[in-house]
C-alpha cells in the first residue's frame, strides 16, 4: 500500500518512538493517521499495518473495532460529531443533535448521499465548559446553537463548492 | 487560546501563563521561569524530589486522588529495567475539559513536569497519551517537544548533565476506558483498552512491562511549581492533606461556565454563585456533580458549607474526581440525566467483565424505557438494585463509576422517578425522545 | 523451596506455596470456587467475577482467580454475600443469553446451567429486548453463536496460548463484544476444536456434533486416538453403537484438554459408507460378499496348503492394531506359519536409538518430560503439524516453565515462535545443525531431544554420542508415525527382531522383499496398504487382507476380512514415547471383527488354536507383560485408563537397524494414511484440501 510522503514520514517517526520490539505500540496512531488520509480503515490498511508492526490482521481487527474513532466504513468529507453527554445535554446538545439529523436527513453514523457530511452523536469530547460542543473532523466548535450549526454547515458546503 | 474569562477567585499557579502572548511557545515559557524547576531538580537527589512532592500534598488530579509523592516512591528506581513516564491526557470524564487547556496554553509546563518525574525515578523516555479527539493538541505538543529538543530540554545530556530524556506523543482513538491507567498502558502498547489485572501496579509493571510513573496532565503540570517554589508553598495553597489548586471545569446551568483554577477547599456555594455567576435564567440549583459524571450527585441542600476537596466530598459520599463540576437547575429531569449518564457508560464499558458489560446495558435499556414513560414502580427499586449489584464487583472502576451516580440519582431524587410512572410523560419536557445509538 | 504460606479457607487451615492463587489453594482442600474465565494453565482474566470471595479485612469481595495467598489470610468462599454476588452476576449474564437450552448442544453439560442451578438465579427481572446476532459458521468444524457466548475468552486463550495459532480474537466493545475468526468470515487454523471443547457454554459448537443428540443419551468411552503416534485420549460419545463425538473435556488422559482435529473429529471413518461389513472372496475374478465361515475356511485352507507345501508366506502387520494383535500376529506367523517374513511400515529409527542408549536408564522421554524438561530440542520434524500433542506439550513447557526450545529443521515451523534458537538445515543435515548449538546446549541443566525420520542409522548413534558429550542429562524421542507404530516394533513385527527387541536370528523378508518376490505363495496383510505405492510381483500369490476399507491392497485380495477399528475393540497401544494405554470398545460395526479375533478364528479354523494360544486381549496382554522386556508395567495404571511408560532399553540390540527402510509418511494435521482418506471431516476443511 502506498501512502503520502508525509504519512510515511509519520509512520517512520512512530515506529521509532517505542522501545525495540514494541512496534505494535504504533498500531493505533498508524490507523488513526492513515484513516485521516484515506477516509476509512480498509481491509488492505489492516493488513498493511499488521505487516509493518509484525502482528496479525486479526490483532489489528480486535483493536480497531474497540475504538470508536476508527471506522471501517467511509465517513463524509465533513464528519459532524455532536456531543449530547451530560454538560452538552443540559445546554441544548440533544436539540442540536435532532436539528442536525433533520437538517442533513441522516442519522447516527450515517453519510449523506453526496458524501459531504456524515453525522455522529458522540460521547463527551472535552468541551463541557463551552457546551454544547460540536467537532467537525478534528475542529472544535463551542456553544453551538442550531443557527450557528446551520451557518457552519452552510460555510462548509460553500467552501467545498468553490 | 482561552475559551472563557478568568475569575478573580482563581489562584493562578498552573494557569499562570494563560493569556500571555504566545503562551505555548518555549520563548514565553523561558521568559516566565520556565524549566527553572527542572534545573533545580537536576541538582537534587531523586529522593529529595519525591520528598518535595510529598510535602506538597499533591494528590492525583485524574480522579482517584492518590498522593502523588507516594505513587512516585513506589517505582523501583534501582530496577535494571528502563523506567517510563506516561502522561494520561485521555481526558474523557464527562464534565471535564481542563487538561485540554493546560496542554493548549502551556505545553512546556507538562514537559517540565515529566522531566521532574523522570529525574525522580531515573526514567529516560515519556509518552503523552492524548485522546484521539484532541488531535490539535498533538500538533501543539509535538511543536513544544520539538522546541524543547532545540533548546536542550529534551534529548541527551540535558543542561550539560548526563541525564537524557525523550518525549513522544501518542494518540488514542476514542475510548473512555483508556483513561483508566492500566487500560491506557494496554492501548499504548497497541491493544484493546482493557484494564490489566492489578497488582502489579504500573509503578512496578507499567509500560512495556517496566516500572512507570503514570499521572494525569494536571498532576505533572503541578510538579514545576512544587519544585520551583517548594512543596510547602504549594501545600499552603490548599488545605491540610490536599495541597495546591484544582483545575475546576464548571459546566451546565451556570451563567459563566468555564475552566477555573481554584484552591483546594474552595467553597462550593461561592464556586457556583460567584465563579460560575449563579444559575442561568435566575433558576434555582437542583443538583450538581462535583467531579465528573462518575461521582454521586449532590443536592442543593448538600452544598451548604461544602468545600471542593477530597475529604469534604468523601464525607458527603461523593468524590472530588476530575474537577468536572456539572450544575443542574430546578428544571432538569434527573431521570433523563441518569439515562444519559448510563448511556455513556454502556457505550464505554469495555466488555471485559460481566457485571459492568451487562449491568450498564441493562440499566441503559431500563432507564430509556422508564424515561419514555413505560416504567413501573418496581423498576425504581430495580435500578438501585442493579447498580448495587455492579458496585464493587467489577473488574475495574468503570463499573463503580456507572453504579455510584445511578444509586445517588435514585436515592436522592426518588420522587422524580415516581413522577415518570403510570405512563406519564417526563414532567420536565414534552414528548422528547433521546435518539438512541 | 520457600516457606509455605498459611491461610484459612472456609475454616480449613491451608498451606500453599507463595504465589499460589486462592482459587488453586482452595482446590487443594477440596473447595471448588466457581469460575468461567479461570482455566488452569491459561492466562488470568478476572473477567467473569464468579470467583469473588470474602477476604477478612478486604474492603470488598476479591477475585480468587487473581488473588495470591498471603500469610494469615482468612477467606470465605460461600457466605450469603458471596452467594448473592454470584447470583446477581448470573442474572446479569443471562440478560443477553438466549436461554435456548432446550435445543442447545451444551444442555446437560453446560457450566452456565450448572452455575445458575447452584446459585439459584432462576428468576430474571430483565424485561428489555435482548441483543441478538445470527449464528455464524466459521469452518466445517466450528460454529459460533454469539448470543450464547459469555465472553470468558477461554477459546481465544487456548487457541493463542495453547495452540500457538491465535486464530480467534475479540472484536467490538461492551455488550456487543464477540469472538471473531482470523479471516473475516471464516477460520484458517488447525481446526482442532480446542475452542469448542473449552467453551463452558454452547457458544462454540462443532459441525460433527451439533443438533445430533443430548449428552445424556450417549455412552462416554475413553479411547486412545487411532491416528498419529501421540496416544491422546479421546472420549468418544457413543449412541446406538455409533460415535457421535470425540473430546477430552474431562482432561483425563496424558493429553489433558488437548486433541487435534484427528482425535476430536477424525473418528468419522468408522461410519464411512464404504466401511467393509462382510467378508469378501474372489469369485470368478471378482470380490463377492461371503459369510465369515466361508471366508475363514478359505483362508485356513490356503494357509494350511502353503504350510504343507513349504510355500513362502509373507505377513505384513499394521501400525494401528493393538499390541495384543501385533504380538499374536507375530506369534502366529512365527509359531504356526513357521515364517519370519513379517514386517510393517517403519517410520522412525527406534531400534538404533535403543541400541545406542543401552546401558543407560531414564533416557527415553515421556510426553510429560516434554512438558517438564528445562530444555527441548526438536530436530527434523514439523512437530505442530505431524506430532501435535508433543508440540502442545513443548508449548506448555515454554509457557509455564519458560523452557528453552531449540529447533533444527529444514523449513520454518511453529516452534520457531517460542524457540531460543532456530537453525535451518537441509534435510539430512540435522546433526550438523544440532552440533552448531553445542555451546548453548551445554549451559542447559537437562535436555529432551525429539527427532524425526531424517535422523536414522549412524546419525542416531552420533546424536546420542553428542548428547553424552554435553555433560547434562539428555532424554530422547524417536518420532514414529502412527497410533501403534511403536508397539509394532516393540512386538517384533520385523523379521530381524522378536518382541522386546530380541534378535530373531532367522532370515525373513521385509515388506519390499515380499512384494518383490516372484515366489510368494501367500501374502497376509493385517491393517496395512502396501499396494498403494507398490505392486505385488507374485501374480499368483494368495492375498488375505484384514481391513476396514477396500484399499488398493484389499482390491488385490483373494479374501478380505472386515476388521474392527481401534475404537471398536479392547487392547493396548504404545505411543511415540513408549507409553502404553488401554483401548476401550465404544461403537461397533456390524460384520467387522477385531483383528485379534480374526487371527484367532483363522488359527482355530486351521486347527492350531492351541498352538496359537488364547486370543482374549487380557490374556495376550498378560503374556506380553510376562515375556516382552520393558512391558512389565503396573496393571492398576493400565486398568484405570492411565499411561504406563515402557522401558525397552535392555542392552545392545545386535541387529542391523535397516535405516534404508525407515521413512515417515509425514502426515499432517489433515492427513492420516488410509484412515484420513475415509474421514470426511479431515477432507472437508480447507486447510486439509490445500495441502
Amino acid at each position: 500500500m502506498t501512502f503520502s510522503p508525509q504519512l510515511e514520514a509519520k509512520f517512520a517517526k512512530l515506529l521509532g518512538s517505542y522501545p525495540p520490539g514494541r512496534q505494535r505500540s504504533a498500531m493505533i496512531p498508524m490507523l488513526m493517521f492513515a484513516q485521516d488520509e484515506i477516509g476509512q480503515v480498509t481491509q488492505e490498511l489492516v493488513e498493511e499495518v499488521a505487516s509493518r508492526i509484525g502482528c496479525t490482521p486479526l490483532q489489528v481487527e480486535e483493536v480497531l473495532t474497540y475504538y470508536s474513532m476508527l471506522h471501517k466504513k467511509p465517513l463524509g468529507k465533513y464528519h459532524v460529531q455532536i456531543c449530547t453527554n451530560i454538560s452538552c445535554m443540559l445546554t441544548g446538545g440533544t436539540e442540536l443533535w435532532e436539528h442536525a439529523c433533520g437538517k442533513l436527513h441522516i442519522g447516527h453514523r450515517e453519510v449523506a448521499p453526496d458524501g459531504l457530511f456524515s453525522l455522529e452523536e458522540v460521547e463527551c469530547i472535552g468541551a463541557c465548559s463551552w457546551a454544547p460542543a460540536v467537532q467537525v473532523n478534528y475542529d472544535f466548535h463551542h456553544q453551538v446553537t442550531p443557527e450557528k450549526l446551520d451557518q457552519l454547515l452552510a460555510g462548509l458546503r460553500s467552501a467545498n463548492a468553490v | 487560546m482561552l475559551y472563557n474569562e478568568p475569575s478573580p477567585h482563581e489562584v493562578k499557579i498552573l494557569t499562570r501563563r494563560f493569556g500571555l502572548p504566545d503562551s505555548a511557545s518555549i520563548k514565553t515559557y523561558l521568559k516566565t521561569d520556565g524549566y527553572v524547576a527542572f534545573e533545580k531538580a537536576l541538582k537534587m537527589k531523586p529522593e529529595e524530589i519525591i520528598a518535595e512532592v510529598k510535602v506538597s500534598n499533591l494528590r492525583g488530579r485524574g480522579g482517584a486522588g492518590f498522593p502523588t509523592g507516594m505513587k512516585w516512591s513506589f517505582v523501583p528506581r534501582t530496577s535494571p529495567k528502563p523506567k517510563y513516564i506516561v502522561v494520561n491526557a485521555d481526558e474523557s470524564e464527562p464534565g471535564t475539559c481542563k487538561d485540554r487547556v493546560l496542554i493548549e496554553n502551556d505545553p512546556h509546563q507538562l514537559i517540565e513536569g515529566m522531566l521532574i518525574a523522570a529525574l525522580a525515578v531515573d526514567a529516560h523516555a515519556g509518552y503523552i497519551y492524548i485522546r484521539g479527539e484532541y488531535r490539535y493538541l498533538i500538533d501543539i505538543m509535538d511543536k513544544a517537544i520539538a522546541e524543547a529538543y532545540e533548546h536542550g530540554y529534551l534529548g541527551r545530556n540535558l543542561l550539560g548533565s548526563n541525564f537524557h530524556f525523550d518525549a513522544f506523543t501518542h494518540t488514542g482513538a476514542g475510548a473512555y476506558e483508556c483513561g483508566e491507567e492500566s487500560a491506557l498502558l494496554e492501548s499504548l502498547e497497541g491493544k484493546r483498552g482493557v484494564p490489566r489485572i492489578r497488582p502489579p501496579f504500573p509503578a512496578v509493571v507499567g509500560a512495556f512491562q517496566s516500572p512507570t510513573i503514570l499521572n494525569n496532565v494536571e498532576t505533572f503540570c503541578a510538579a514545576p511549581a512544587i519544585l520551583r517554589d517548594g512543596g510547602a508553598a504549594f501545600a499552603a495553597l490548599g488545605i491540610p492533606k490536599a495541597g495546591g489548586t484544582k483545575m475546576t471545569c464548571l459546566s451546565g446551568h451556570v451563567n459563566k461556565p468555564g475552566v477555573y483554577e481554584l484552591p483546594l477547599g474552595f467553597p462550593v456555594k461561592t464556586m457556583i454563585e460567584e465563579v460560575g455567576g449563579g444559575i442561568r435564567n435566575g433558576r434555582k440549583l437542583k443538583a450538581f456533580v462535583p467531579g465528573g459524571s462518575s461521582c454521586p450527585v449532590l443536592t442543593a441542600a448538600e452544598c451548604e458549607g461544602l468545600t471542593m476537596d477530597y475529604d469534604a466530598m468523601a464525607r458527603v459520599k461523593s468524590m472530588l474526581g476530575s474537577g468536572g463540576v456539572v450544575v443542574m437547575d430546578e428544571d432538569t429531569c434527573i431521570v433523563k440525566v441518569a439515562l444519559r449518564v448510563m448511556r455513556f457508560y454502556a457505550h464505554e464499558s469495555c466488555g471485559w467483565c460481566i457485571p459492568c458489560r451487562e449491568g450498564t446495558t441493562w440499566l441503559r435499556k431500563l432507564l430509556q424505557r422508564f424515561h419514555d414513560g413505560h416504567g413501573q414502580r418496581s423498576d425504581i427499586v430495580l435500578i438501585g438494585d442493579l447498580a448495587k449489584n455492579m458496585l464493587g464487583r467489577t473488574f475495574c472502576p468503570l463499573g463503580d463509576a456507572a453504579a455510584m451516580p445511578t444509586i445517588s440519582f435514585v436515592e436522592k431524587f426518588r420522587e422524580e422517578f415516581e413522577a415518570h410512572l403510570d405512563g406519564r410523560p417526563c414532567p420536565f419536557e414534552h414528548a422528547e425522545q433521546l435518539v438512541m445509538q | 523451596m520457600p516457606d509455605p504460606v498459611k491461610l484459612t479457607i472456609d475454616g480449613k487451615a491451608v498451606e500453599a506455596a507463595p504465589g499460589t492463587l486462592v482459587i488453586e489453594a482452595a482446590k487443594c482442600v477440596g473447595i471448588n470456587i466457581p469460575s468461567f474465565c479461570y482455566y488452569e494453565g491459561l492466562s488470568l482474566q478476572a473477567a467473569c467475577r464468579m470467583c469473588l470471595v470474602e477476604v477478612e479485612k478486604a474492603p470488598k469481595l476479591m477475585a480468587a482467580c487473581t488473588l495470591p495467598v498471603a500469610e494469615g489470610m482468612v477467606v470465605r468462599t460461600e457466605t450469603p454475600v458471596v452467594a448473592e454476588a454470584r447470583k446477581y452476576t448470573l442474572e446479569f449474564l443471562l440478560t443477553n443469553h438466549p436461554l435456548d437450552c432446550p435445543v442447545c448442544d451444551k444442555g446437560g453439560e453446560c457450566e452456565l446451567q450448572d452455575m445458575v442451578f447452584r446459585y439459584g438465579a432462576g428468576e430474571s427481572r430483565f424485561v428489555e429486548n435482548k441483543i441478538h446476532v445470527e449464528e455464524k459458521q466459521w469452518s466445517p468444524v466450528v460454529f459460533y453463536d454469539g448470543p450464547r457466548c459469555i465472553l470468558c475468552f477461554r477459546c481465544v486463550r487456548i487457541c493463542n496460548e495453547g495452540m500457538g495459532v491465535g486464530a480467534l480474537g475479540i472484536v467490538n466493545r461492551g455488550a456487543v463484544s464477540e469472538i471473531a475468526p482470523n479471516h473475516g468470515d471464516h477460520l484458517e487454523c488447525d481446526e482442532c476444536g480446542m475452542c469448542i471443547d473449552i467453551c463452558p457454554v454452547g457458544a462454540l459448537t462443532s459441525g460433527t456434533y451439533r443438533y445430533k443428540t443430548r449428552p445424556w443419551e450417549m455412552e462416554h468411552v475413553g479411547a486412545i486416538c487411532t491416528h498419529c503416534s501421540n496416544g491422546c485420549k479421546t472420549t468418544l460419545g457413543v449412541r446406538n453403537g455409533k460415535i457421535i463425538r470425540g473430546n477430552n473435556h474431562d482432561r483425563s488422559g496424558i493429553n489433558g484438554e488437548f486433541l487435534c482435529i484427528k482425535g476430536r473429529y477424525g473418528f468419522d471413518f468408522t461410519s464411512h459408507p464404504e466401511r467393509l461389513q462382510s467378508p469378501q472372496m474372489r469369485v470368478n475374478g471378482k470380490l463377492e460378499p461371503v459369510s465369515w465361515s466361508i471366508a475363514l475356511a478359505a483362508v485356513a485352507k490356503k494357509f494350511g496348503a502353503a504350510l504343507a507345501s513349504d510355500g513362502r508366506i509373507g505377513v505384513i502387520g499394521s501400525t494401528h492394531t493393538s499390541n495384543e494383535e501385533n504380538h499374536y500376529l507375530q506369534k502366529f506367523a512365527r509359531g504356526v506359519l513357521r515364517t519370519n517374513n513379517i514386517d510393517h511400515h517403519r517410520s522412525g529409527d527406534v531400534v538404533t536409538l535403543l541400541d545406542a542408549l543401552s546401558g543407560t536408564t531414564g533416557s527415553l522421554a515421556s510426553t510429560a518430560d516434554l512438558y517438564e524438561s528445562k530444555a527441548v530440542l526438536v530436530a527434523g520434524a514439523d512437530l505442530s503439524s505431524e506430532q501435535p500433542f508433543l508440540a502442545f506439550q513443548i508449548r506448555g513447557n515454554y509457557r509455564h516453565h519458560q523452557a528453552h526450545v531449540y529447533v533444527v529443521t529444514e523449513n520454518e515451523v511453529r516452534e520457531d515462535g517460542i524457540a531460543a534458537e532456530s537453525v535451518r538445515i537441509a534435510r539430512g543435515g540435522e546433526l550438523e545443525g544440532i552440533r552448531s548449538l553445542a555451546e548453548r546446549l551445554k549451559t542447559e541443566s537437562e535436555l529432551a531431544i525429539v527427532f524425526g525420520d531424517s535422523v536414522k542409522g549412524e546419525a542416531v548413534r552420533d546424536l546420542v554420542a553428542f548428547g553424552s558429550s554435553l555433560g547434562i542429562p539428555v532424554k530422547y524421542v524417536a518420532l514414529v508415525d502412527y497410533s501403534n507404530s511403536r508397539g509394532a516394533l516393540d512386538m517384533g513385527l520385523v523379521p530381524e527382531l522378536l518382541p522386546g527387541y530380541q534378535p530373531s536370528n532367522r532370515p525373513g523378508m521385509t515388506i519390499g522383499e515380499m512384494l518383490d518376490s516372484d515366489s510368494l505363495d501367500v501374502l497376509w496383510v493385517v491393517g496395512a496398504n502396501p499396494l498403494k505405492a507398490s505392486a505385488l510381483r507374485a501374480a499368483d500369490a494368495f492375498v488375505v487382507v484384514q481391513e476396514m476399507f477396500l484399499t488398493e491392497t484389499a482390491q488385490r485380495a483373494d479374501v478380505v476380512l472386515p476388521a474392527a477399528s481401534a475404537y471398536e475393540k479392547t487392547g493396548t497401544v504404545t505411543n511415540v514415547c513408549g507409553e502404553v494405554q488401554r483401548l476401550s470398545a465404544g461403537p461397533s460395526t456390524m460384520g467387522a471383527k477385531p483383528d485379534l479375533e480374526i487371527i484367532g478364528l483363522i488359527a482355530r479354523e486351521m486347527g492350531q488354536a492351541a498352538a496359537a494360544g488364547p486370543w482374549a486381549p487380557d490374556k495376550v496382554f498378560a503374556e506380553i507383560r510376562a515375556t516382552v522386556k520393558g512391558y512389565d508395567v503396573p496393571m492398576p495404571v493400565i486398568s484405570a485408563g492411565g499411561a504406563a511408560h515402557t522401558t525397552p532399553v535392555n542392552g545392545r540390540i545386535p541387529v542391523e537397524s535397516r535405516p534404508d527402510l525407515i521413512h515417515s509418511s509425514r502426515d499432517t494435521l489433515f492427513t492420516s494414511g488410509t484412515l484420513g482418506r475415509y474421514s470426511r471431516m479431515l477432507g472437508s476443511v480447507m486447510e486439509g484440501r490445500r495441502r
